[in-house]
């Protein structure tokens, strides 16, 4: 790794500068931080983006809405269906198109499974960022089973696109209602499992119990939102506040901690599979006959104006903001991504803890760095 | 099960692969290239270098179902130095580019390069329109095997890591030490 140190004398208590990344396993992708160090602890830390920005949001404007659904996959790609589910949203809002029930639910379903397996890779991680690699094994062992039934469904492991403007791509495999319960029988088996293996661990909670305390005051003034901002308090699940496709029918509880440190950033997390588990049991059954998509017009033109929608993705409040002049393409279109705002908030916690901590704390924000730069 | 189990029918491009080999040179040398691309191509250790969503297909692979390890890529490695072969699993950028080049360079020879998923390959979904993205990754380095896919799946970067150790089951020192000086003329 790079480093440069600035002129120091031997006794001397100065800070001094350390780079970390772009490429390093711990953050998760191609995010610099630049630390400045006084010993072992970490000072400041100033995040440098752009190391994957696509110009998702330029590319947008030369599209077709039907395409740009392709590009929300690339985003938050753990989240791929929930992302689709936004853009879908918004512009099925702003044509006024009714939804059948068939298809709101299908989309419930499919997004709990999303975030089912994003916090299964969460878990996967942050046990092997803090130097359990049984916790990969184990993780990705379970999150295959969910891919599966995606791959039945949708025809892809992971960037399904099986969201469009008006419904859905295709039909449900015939098999999939047996596999999700299948698969729901297995996983309620296994995710003590879970537990046992990293929740209770003295090692584990000696470096997560205490570290990096976010208040509800700073989750709410820096935006935190997701499990992250949950576990200092802040009621932020747009699931609940606002609820859209079949959330408002389904009886889900909101998990949140007052507690704000890194230990229960992932404890939120174990919780909300429970949940997504349980909405996945009320609907899985009563999934109603009838077409998989509204009719649309080939070529989608919004009427004049601004529209907005958000989603709660895996990692928090998604935003998409789009602004139409009434031709096929938008004229502009904003993401308001919950990663770029969660970085934010990593110089506030991660001060005065120690340089390891840092990795926990990074981890337990759970950053997905194509989502930042977009 | 190693490359040597699996038939010699199942694999497609042999035509390509024996022409390589059939560059000629003499039994001496050919004794000692079988003994160092054995031992080259079953330890084939990867650098874990991931920008986007083939990362995590990348994860997979080394995952309990699709297992990596049994082909000898056995430990992703955190320092170029380490490793052997550079999987580009994600898009590249223009910023991000120097950054590639040079964990390229800190590699140590011999050294390959995997290019898994459309972004890596051409620059996929961003080819159009885009202002940033590197279209392409062999603008930076030069690239032994393309993997194809958006994000492709475990079985296909598991093809293209055999085929690779294939292509190193060819490899003469001389060829290599040729191929080597084009790329730097480059």
């Amino acid at each position: 790794m790079e480093e440069e140190v600035k002129q120091t004398g031997i006794n001397e208590q100065e800070e001094y500068i350390i780079n970390m990344g772009p490429q390093h396993p711990s953050t998760h992708g191609v995010l610099r931080l630049v630390l400045s160090l006084k010993g072992e602890v970490v000072k400041n830390v100033e995040p440098h983006l752009g190391y994957i920005h696509r110009g998702i949001e330029k590319m947008c404007e030369s599209i077709t809405y039907q395409q740009i659904i392709h590009l929300t996959d690339r985003m938050d790609y753990l989240s791929a269906h929930i992302n689709n589910e936004a853009v879908c949203l918004n512009v099925e809002k702003a044509l006024e198109v009714e939804i059948p029930d068939r298809i709101k639910i299908i989309r419930t379903i499919m997004s709990e499974l999303t975030r089912i397996q994003s916090h299964q890779l969460f878990w996967a991680s942050f046990g092997m960022d803090l130097g359990g690699l049984t916790c990969f094994f184990y993780g990705l062992r379970d999150r295959e089973k969910v891919l599966d039934i995606f791959e039945e469904t949708c025809g892809s492991r992971m960037i399904v696109s099986y969201n469009c403007p008006g419904g859905l791509m295709y039909d449900i495999h015939p098999n999939f209602q047996k596999r999700v319960k299948e698969f729901l029988k297995y996983f309620r088996k296994k995710l003590p499992e879970y537990d046992q293996l990293l929740t209770g661990n003295v090692i584990f909670r000696e470096r997560t119990v205490g570290i990096g305390k976010l208040s509800l005051e700073d989750a709410i003034s820096y935006g935190v939102t997701g499990p992250s901002g949950r576990a200092s308090g802040f009621s932020c699940d747009v699931r609940k506040h606002e609820p859209y496709s079949a959330y408002d029918r389904v009886r889900f509880n909101e998990i949140l901690f007052t507690e704000g440190d890194t230990f229960h950033r992932y404890f939120a997390r174990i919780q909300e599979m429970k949940e997504s588990m349980n909405i996945i049991d009320q609907l899985i059954d009563n999934i109603p006959e009838g077409p998989y998509a509204v009719k649309m017009k080939p070529v989608i033109k919004l009427p004049e104006g601004e529209y907005f929608q958000r989603v709660e993705t895996a990692r928090g409040e998604l935003g998409v903001y789009i602004i139409s002049d009434g031709n096929k393409n938008p004229v502009r279109v904003k993401f308001r991504s919950p990663n770029f705002v969660n970085l934010g908030v990593l110089n506030h916690i991660a001060r005065d803890f120690k340089i390891a901590d840092l990795v926990a704390i990074g981890g337990s924000l759970d950053m997905i760095i194509p989502d930042i730069d977009r | 099960m190693g490359i040597k189990g699996i038939k010699r029918e199942e694999f497609i491009d042999n035509e390509s692969l024996d022409l390589l080999k059939g560059s000629g040179s003499n039994i001496l040398l050919t004794t000692i290239d079988d003994v160092i691309n054995w031992g080259r191509k079953n330890s084939l250790w990867p650098l874990t270098f991931a920008t986007s969503c083939c990362g995590i297909e990348m994860m997979a692979t080394g995952a309990p179902r699709h297992d990596f390890a049994r082909f000898g890529m056995e430990v992703y490695r955190a320092s170029p130095r380490q490793a052997d072969v550079i999987v580009v699993a994600g898009t590249i950028v223009n910023k991000m580019a120097p950054v590639l080049k040079r964990l390229y360079d800190e590699m140590s020879e011999p050294k390959y390069v995997v290019a898994m998923g459309a972004c890596a390959i051409s620059g996929g979904p961003f080819f159009l329109n885009s202002y940033c993205v590197v279209k392409g990754v062999e603008h930076v380095i030069p690239v032994d095997v393309y993997v194809p896919g958006c994000p492709p799946r475990p079985e296909a970067l598991l093809y293209g890591m055999l085929q690779l150790q294939r292509m190193i089951e060819t490899e003469s020192i001389k060829s290599r030490r040729k191929r080597n000086r084009s790329h730097d003329s480059k």
